[in-house]
């Protein structure tokens, strides 16, 4: 029997190098340097661009087949939540202000992930590279498409979601992911890969899609569920990409390991910055909590992103340079961001609300060194002034950091008592940061930092000059409806009246 | 030793492959979360094609794992015969 | 140290002082006192006097706090720029050497209600 008989379906190998590298040319008119600028001048040396391969093996063919399967699920359940009063089976409206930021702030970055990831399909040579990254784009493009479509159901019904394209564009903590996203579309192809398909794909975004999505469930968000779990069903082939690609950087040359390793530290920083906001939306704005942000990031954070690191050190990379100010924060950020949130919400397209007493028995619970000691007084203490009629509303306005751009609201590693507070000097101006991470990155970069939108600056210039009605009109926020506190908001008036209609017949 | 892990969304195309996974992973932990199933196993998991068609009864293809797929973690190695998660720590 | 570029690269800083219409950006920040989130961002004409800035301006925004009736802002200490500060409250903040984006700290040892706890 050792007559080989001729196979029917080509092996995944077979079909992975017919479909990939064997789709790749040499290029005769131009030069390979000239068809290609952007591969050098980072200073990663490549010598053999097949050496280059997605374990998936993932074929165009395939993955169209494998999306169009996502897609006709991801729509019947779209259509039965529009069908069937679905803006009337969440929790509670509270849980609305989570999906608000989420179209408002993330979304917009699924976009310019897509922007990036078609850029970097074109400037890297391999063709197993530009296949995976041609892929990656699309998925980009259909995440941002189905969080907009999946979240407009509740535009029918609920404000803050009317305007997300002109927050993005011009509220203030909506220049944080936009300001992330500009950070890495303007490096060279390299240092986008390890922003995004390393930094952000492997090492953070599970902390977002994964207990954020699994919350969404359990507060009846089921359109939600779907686009996230959709969306993340794309998210390990571009976390693989974004593994592969690090490995194939460093097996490649010796000296690019210190470019590598500094990209590493810089864009752990600014990932981790980002999705500060998500722990907030774990242990506040989900009315039925699933785990908190502090549990999460063991899981996610300490346990996989340690997994990782012991893997990568065999190429001599260590943990990133900010990892343990990262978990020094954790039981801190959810609550300070919160807070933030609170005394600033006359400028927010969404709600924002004092915690209940049952919430921050769970808070305590969950944060048993931190909450009670450094949190539940500021929340009574706005309590009491909310009982007395005089809300607190800080008009004062928050410093931002330079190089993240969120209010410098986080406190020093070490005391918890204190706002870190950090500047420098450079060509005569003063830069502010809100932590030795974020300072680091400006020092290493300033040119590029210095021209940074900053929006609360922005406020005071032309063509707003410090006109807070002017401003709101401007990032199209209609007062008394998008902003300010739940308590007593049209939101929490119509979905109490609705869910009323909707379970009686009066 | 690391841990390795799958996540799959819970539903009915994927119960027949937990199983299959707890089958051929003797060592996997399954965590059961609102609407998600996450399979932790120390150092290395592999998921066969042969063990999940004998759980559903009819030809499958590994690719198809994509579509429920939640998330991973781990080096991932795939043919057509089996899946491989593993860290090399 | 320098940004990797393709070619020669200036960045323009985005809020220089000409941009804000004869007014400057003050931070000040009132140490341990939690309640407010960040350091407050004040835009102010350099030729206020220290003094006005503090009664005027500051003392309004920090009366949630609930030490803030007993505290007197002449008599608290003072950071400029991280270091020991004292000011001269009848002097413009332009003659107190207060730049652009000058961050001021002051603090009120053993004033700390809403860290009593801590």
């Amino acid at each position: 029997m050792d007559m080989q008989v001729a196979k029917k379906k080509l092996s995944l190998k077979e079909k992975y190098k017919l479909l990939t590298r064997d789709l790749g040319w040499d290029t005769t008119y131009h030069t390979k340097d000239e068809v290609f600028p952007y591969v050098q001048y980072e200073g990663i040396k490549i010598h053999d661009w097949d050496k280059w391969e997605d374990p998936f093996r993932l074929t165009m063919d395939s993955y169209w087949k494998y999306q169009a399967e996502k897609e006709r699920k991801f729509y019947a359940i779209i259509d039965a939540h529009a069908q069937n009063n679905g803006h009337l089976h969440i929790t509670d409206a509270r849980y609305l202000s989570a999906l608000k930021i989420f179209l408002q702030a993330i979304s917009p970055g699924e976009y310019a992930a897509g922007k990036g990831f078609a850029r970097m399909g074109r400037e890297f040579p391999g063709v197993g590279t530009q296949v995976a990254c041609q892929m990656q784009s699309i998925d980009e493009i259909r995440h941002a498409q189905t969080q907009i479509h999946a979240l407009s159901n509740y535009n029918k019904f609920y404000n803050g979601f009317h305007a997300f394209a002109d927050a993005r564009d011009r509220m203030w903590y909506c220049t944080l992911p936009r300001s992330f996203f500009d950070d890495a579309l303007s490096s060279g192809p390299f240092e986008f890969m390890i922003a995004i398909g390393f930094s952000f794909e492997y090492v953070l975004t599970n902390l977002l899609f994964v207990p954020f999505m699994s919350g969404a469930a359990y507060n009846g968000d089921m359109a939600t569920v779907t686009f996230g779990f959709s969306a993340q069903s794309d998210e390990a082939r571009h976390m693989t990409l974004g593994l592969e690609c690090i490995k194939f950087m460093l097996e490649q040359d010796p000296a690019n390991l210190p470019i590598v390793q500094g990209w590493i530290d810089k864009w752990f920083w600014r990932g981790f910055r980002l999705l500060g906001v998500v722990g907030t939306m774990m242990d506040y704005m989900l009315p039925k909590r699933v785990m908190s942000w502090r549990e999460a990031w063991n899981i996610y954070g300490v346990e996989n992103g340690g997994a990782l690191f012991r893997d990568l050190a065999r190429y001599g990379i260590r943990p990133p340079k900010g990892w343990d100010d990262a978990e020094k924060g954790i039981d801190h950020m959810s609550h300070q961001f919160m807070l933030a949130l609170y005394q600033y919400n006359f400028g927010t397209a969404f709600h924002s609300w004092i915690p209940s007493e049952d919430e921050m028995v769970w808070l305590s619970k969950k944060y048993p060194d931190t909450f009670d000691k450094y949190y539940r007084p500021r929340w009574a203490h706005l309590s009491k002034l909310k009982a007395a009629g005089t809300p607190f509303a800080n008009m004062g306005l928050a410093k931002l950091c330079q190089t993240c751009q969120i209010p410098t609201v986080f406190t020093e590693p070490d005391d918890p008592t204190s706002l870190c507070q950090r500047e420098t000097e450079y060509k005569g101006e003063k830069y502010h940061f809100c932590s030795d991470g974020c300072q680091h990155i400006f020092e290493n970069e300033p040119e590029k930092y210095i021209q940074a939108w900053l929006p609360m600056q922005q406020l005071f210039q032309a063509p707003i000059n410090g006109d807070l009605g002017a401003w709101m009109n401007w990032v199209s926020l209609i007062p008394g409806k998008d902003n300010g506190d739940f308590d007593g908001s049209e939101d929490e008036r119509n979905f109490a009246a609705w869910r009323q209609q909707a379970t009686s017949n009066q | 030793m690391s841990t390795v892990f799958i996540a799959l969304q819970a539903n009915e195309d994927t119960r027949p492959i937990i199983d299959a996974i707890v089958q051929d992973n003797p060592t996997a932990i399954v965590n059961r979360q609102p609407a998600m199933v996450k399979i932790d196993v120390p150092g290395s998991m592999t998921i066969k094609r042969e063990t999940i068609e004998e759980h559903i009864g009819r030809a499958y293809d590994l690719q198809e794992l994509q579509i429920n797929l939640i998330t991973l973690s781990g080096n991932v190695d795939e043919d057509e015969d089996s899946f491989t998660l593993r860290w090399n720590s | 140290m320098a940004l990797t570029s393709t070619k020669p690269y200036v960045g323009v800083p985005r809020d220089l002082v000409q941009n804000f219409n004869g007014k400057q950006i003050v931070y000040v920040c009132w140490d341990h006192h939690m309640l407010f989130a960040t350091p407050l961002m004040l835009v102010v004409e350099p030729e206020m006097s220290f003094g006005d800035l503090l009664e005027n301006v500051v003392k309004p925004l920090i009366g949630a706090d609930p030490d803030a009736a007993v505290v007197d802002l002449t008599k608290v200490e003072w950071l400029k720029s991280g270091r020991s500060w004292a000011p001269d409250f009848g002097a413009s903040l332009a003659v107190n050497g207060i730049v652009h984006k000058e961050q001021l700290r002051f603090s009120t040892p053993g004033v700390n209600s809403l860290l009593a706890a801590a």
